[in-house]
């Protein structure tokens, strides 16, 4: 299992070498540079333009640019924000809690209800359940996010019925020290009366927004695990027992059902990611998917080259957990080499 | 950016409840986006403005909310030299800096002030020159560098400024953002303390405003500025909800969770209407969208043919279908909310059969150009796309053939800048400080050829009127320059002038007294709520 894990570890790093190439070629294949972005319809003269364009380092040989980005990744800096001028990382961090927040809720969300939805259409294959489910599923996997969020704000968050706010992540009234960046954490260290049931308030159109479509890819391929598990001659075997139906569905059917399952759910990270940025557009929730976007679009180098890294270093530490965990899972599948 | 608030210290807004709201009085704007910063000279976007300049610090003098005219700031009043050469400001006495988490002012606001926040901008030896990455865009683009030669402190309470060469519109110039007035004694204390990019991070103005706590992509806290020389402001705290979606701007304005948003969707303007909570306020906008000619290649360089092209374009089908109604017919190069504006310059007016007969006259047939049409959303033009296609077809009913182009909007500024462009580019202005030298010499002038004067137009008649403006300080006869200057344009042609963007704010109605800013920004002092 050590072996395992070095040998995995080791295979990252080519990986991330690929990333920094990609992240730095990414940006600079666009069109356009900062400083003539900057300045807009005002315009800078060329000389300005020039002067601006060496004060940020890109005059230099491309290569060269590469190599000096490399060399500071490898002493962890990011670089500054074109924009803000504040540290990368720096900035990467303040907003980060707030999308791993809301993805951890969406993708919990999403196994909460996937998860047992899957098996009872599994089990109850060909009834009424099934099928409304798998058509629910189609239309949830189908939906616009963007779409999907102005309907639940439009339906649930104005008059008539008011039941959530609108945006954001806790009552504008509230105002405390926020150590963690977790909003639930810190609104309960915060020791003020309301503000966790604000921030929970807060949460609920976001998750489901977001959750929407990592909950119809679970609840299928949950069903469509367990349609062929229930097959198995060991769950007849398992029948023949005489054991309770529910012991063969949840734990000898379910259990090796999961291992797809698992890395369904491990792929939707990358997708909650993606998703999150409309999410958090339309949600006005401070986190990374509105900061990349805001960044691409100003060419703003170092915060997409950080960015990029980071969120591709995140998606990768949790493929590697999603392999680990199928050893726990089933003990069929044991990692020695 | 993390910033350590104790709860207890700035522990004022605690929870929801009405009565608090009796005592406090919270106004909630849902802003657009985040600020780049607290410092306005550092940056040029309207919403870093309305985060800083326009909330937390003063300028010498300003626009009175609400217009484009110019009241006394800090300056209480200044003279100007008779050769226009040299511009004395008496400064106001009294005002009060704000005190912060961070700084406590020692003295009120004085000479040493002024000077400091210009000499950061305009001399690369000032030691706070480079602080925060120290490119100063607007102070450039309004060629501040070569206009100014000596700032002088001539007392405690008196600026000169002498001038390179005579310019009128400087006056207008130092009530822009960039002009805001920082605290030297700040300044030299983070200096001191090692940690001069503070200045621009945890701003410390004389405005009706002070920053209390700033959470990136989330949310703006001001609390009043007890001491503020023109009055405390009306509200106690002012908050900014940052929302980038218009249309959950709008659920939020509905739902009560805010007072004030920008930038309606034009979508959900007939619903803003009928909502009764709502007031739905409009004013014309300080920018202009046009249609930019090569004027320096055939048969472009025929003013007849410019003109006969002109009346092949019919306006009003781009103002209902571009527009969606939020916009009003171009006629003068000049907003109407801009002075001078000329009233009684005829428009080239919509009639193709004369276009064609006037395109036969100038012996031009099978015309084949392009029109440029920009990737991106603008205030002057919402959808260039459309607007382009609408152009097209118009053309194409007088036997123009027209080809729509595009780039990417950085290659887009770039490529239409040459000369040697082919085809008319659909571009716009939004005015900086008012002055209608802000738009007739930058957009038209001479040397702004092969830049932003995207007609590549050098006329002499014309640009000798805007010269002349430049170097008379008397009002008047400024306005009759320009107004010349206005019907010389019609004649020449260089653009089609399409529209003036109408802005709409869509205010709750338990607010009191807020005005547009016909700048874009958004101003709350003298601001109440019920």
């Amino acid at each position: 299992m050590f072996r395992f894990v070095i040998t995995r570890l080791s295979q990252l790093i080519p990986t991330f070498l690929g990333i920094t190439i990609l992240a730095f070629a990414f940006i600079r294949l666009l069109p356009g540079d900062p400083v003539t972005l900057l300045a807009g319809e005002r315009g800078v003269t060329p000389e300005r333009h020039a002067e601006l364009m060496s004060q940020f380092g890109f005059d230099k040989p491309i290569w060269q640019q590469y190599f000096l980005y490399v060399a500071d990744i490898l002493q962890g800096d990011l670089g500054n924000s074109l924009v803000t001028r504040r540290p990368v990382l720096q900035e990467f961090f303040t907003l980060f809690p707030a999308t791993l927040e809301l993805s951890f809720c969406a993708i919990v969300f999403a196994i909460v209800l996937g998860l047992p939805a899957g098996v009872i259409a599994a089990v109850k294959r060909g009834s009424w359940f099934d099928h409304s489910l798998m058509g629910v599923a189609l239309t949830g996997y189908s939906m616009p996010i963007f779409w999907w969020a102005l309907i639940l704000i439009i339906l649930f968050s104005t008059p008539p019925l008011s039941w959530t706010p609108v945006s954001g992540r806790i009552d504008i009234l509230y105002f405390f020290d926020q150590p963690t960046g977790f909003m639930l954490i810190d609104s309960l260290l915060s020791g003020e009366k309301g503000a966790f049931t604000s921030a929970l308030r807060h949460l609920i159109l976001p998750t489901i927004a977001l959750g929407t479509i990592p909950l119809a890819v679970i609840a299928r391929q949950t069903r469509s695990a367990m349609l062929e598990v229930l097959s198995e001659d060991y769950v007849r075997t398992a029948r023949a027992k005489g054991l309770a139906p529910w012991r063969v569905v949840g734990l000898h059917a379910l259990r090796n059902a999961l291992i797809p399952v698992i890395t369904v759910i491990g792929l939707s990270v990358g997708v909650l990611l993606a998703g999150a940025i409309l999410t958090e557009t339309i949600f006005a929730w401070p986190g990374i998917g509105k900061w990349m976007v805001d960044s691409i679009f100003r060419r703003d180098y170092p915060s997409v080259q950080g960015g990029l890294l980071l969120i591709a270093g995140i998606v990768m530490i949790v493929n590697l957990s999603v392999d680990l965990m199928y050893g726990l899972i089933n003990p069929r599948i044991r990692h020695r080499r | 950016m993390h910033k350590k608030f104790s709860t207890t210290a700035l522990g004022l807004i605690m929870a929801m409840s009405v009565s608090l709201a009796a005592e406090a009085k919270t106004l909630v704007f849902c802003s657009e986006g985040s600020p780049e910063g607290f410092n306005p000279s550092l940056y040029t976007a309207g919403t870093t403005f309305d985060a800083s300049s326009r909330q937390v610090f003063n300028k010498l003098v300003e626009f009175t909310t609400g217009t484009t005219n110019i009241e006394p700031g800090l300056a209480e009043s200044w003279d100007v030299s008779e050769d226009g050469l040299e511009y004395t400001f008496h400064l106001r006495q009294g005002v009060k800096w704000q005190t912060t988490e961070g700084f406590t002012p020692s003295r009120e606001f004085n000479a040493d002030d002024v000077v400091y926040s210009f000499a950061r901008q305009w001399d690369k030896n000032h030691p706070y020159h480079g602080v925060s990455g120290g490119s100063y865009e607007y102070f450039n683009g309004m060629s501040m560098p070569d206009l100014i030669k000596d700032i002088v402190k001539v007392d405690d309470y008196t600026v000169k400024f002498v001038l390179n060469r005579p310019e009128a519109p400087m006056i207008a110039n130092l009530a822009m953002d960039f002009a805001s007035i920082l605290s030297a004694e700040y300044a030299d204390k983070m200096m001191e303390a090692g940690t001069p990019e503070k200045v621009d991070l945890e701003p410390v103005g004389t405005g009706p405003f002070q920053l209390v706590a700033y959470q990136k992509d989330a949310v703006i806290r001001f609390k009043a500025h007890p001491d503020y020389w023109r009055g405390k402001a009306a509200i106690d705290n002012l908050i900014f909800a940052i929302t980038p979606d218009a249309s959950v701007r709008y659920q939020k304005l509905k739902a009560g969770e805010c007072h004030v948003m920008p930038y309606p969707n034009p979508a959900d303007l007939d619903a803003m209407k009928a909502d009764a909570d709502i007031n739905l306020m409009q004013q014309e906008g300080l920018n202009v969208g046009y249609l930019a000619y090569n004027t320096q290649k055939a048969p472009f360089d025929n003013p007849a043919v410019r003109k006969a092209l002109n009346m092949a374009i019919n306006k009003e089908a781009i103002i209902d279908a571009v527009f969606q109604g939020a916009g009003k017919v171009a006629k003068n190069p000049i907003p109407p909310t801009i002075w001078s504006y000329n009233e009684t310059t005829v428009d080239d007016a919509y009639n193709p059969e004369a276009a064609k007969a006037l395109l036969a006259e100038a012996g031009v047939t099978d015309l084949k150009t392009s029109v440029w049409a920009m990737p991106v959303q603008r205030p002057y033009n919402p959808n260039a796309r459309r607007m382009a296609e609408l152009i097209q077809a118009d053309w194409k009913a007088v036997g123009v053939d027209a080809e729509i182009v595009s780039f990417e909007w950085g290659e887009y500024l770039e490529r239409s800048k040459d000369v040697n462009r082919d085809g008319a580019v659909l571009l716009g202005w939004t005015g900086d400080n008012g002055d209608p030298d802000n738009f007739l010499a930058v957009l038209l002038g001479c040397d702004a050829v092969g830049g932003a004067n995207r007609a590549q137009w050098c006329y002499q008649p014309f640009e000798d009127l805007i010269q002349e403006a430049k170097t008379v300080s008397d009002h008047d006869k400024r306005a009759e320059l320009y107004k010349k200057a206005q019907i010389v344009f019609k004649e020449q042609a260089p653009w089609a002038t399409i529209a003036h963007s109408v802005v709409f704010k869509p205010v709750r109605k338990e607010v009191k007294n807020f005005k547009i800013d016909p700048f874009g920004g958004h101003v709350f002092y003298g601001v109440d709520i019920e």
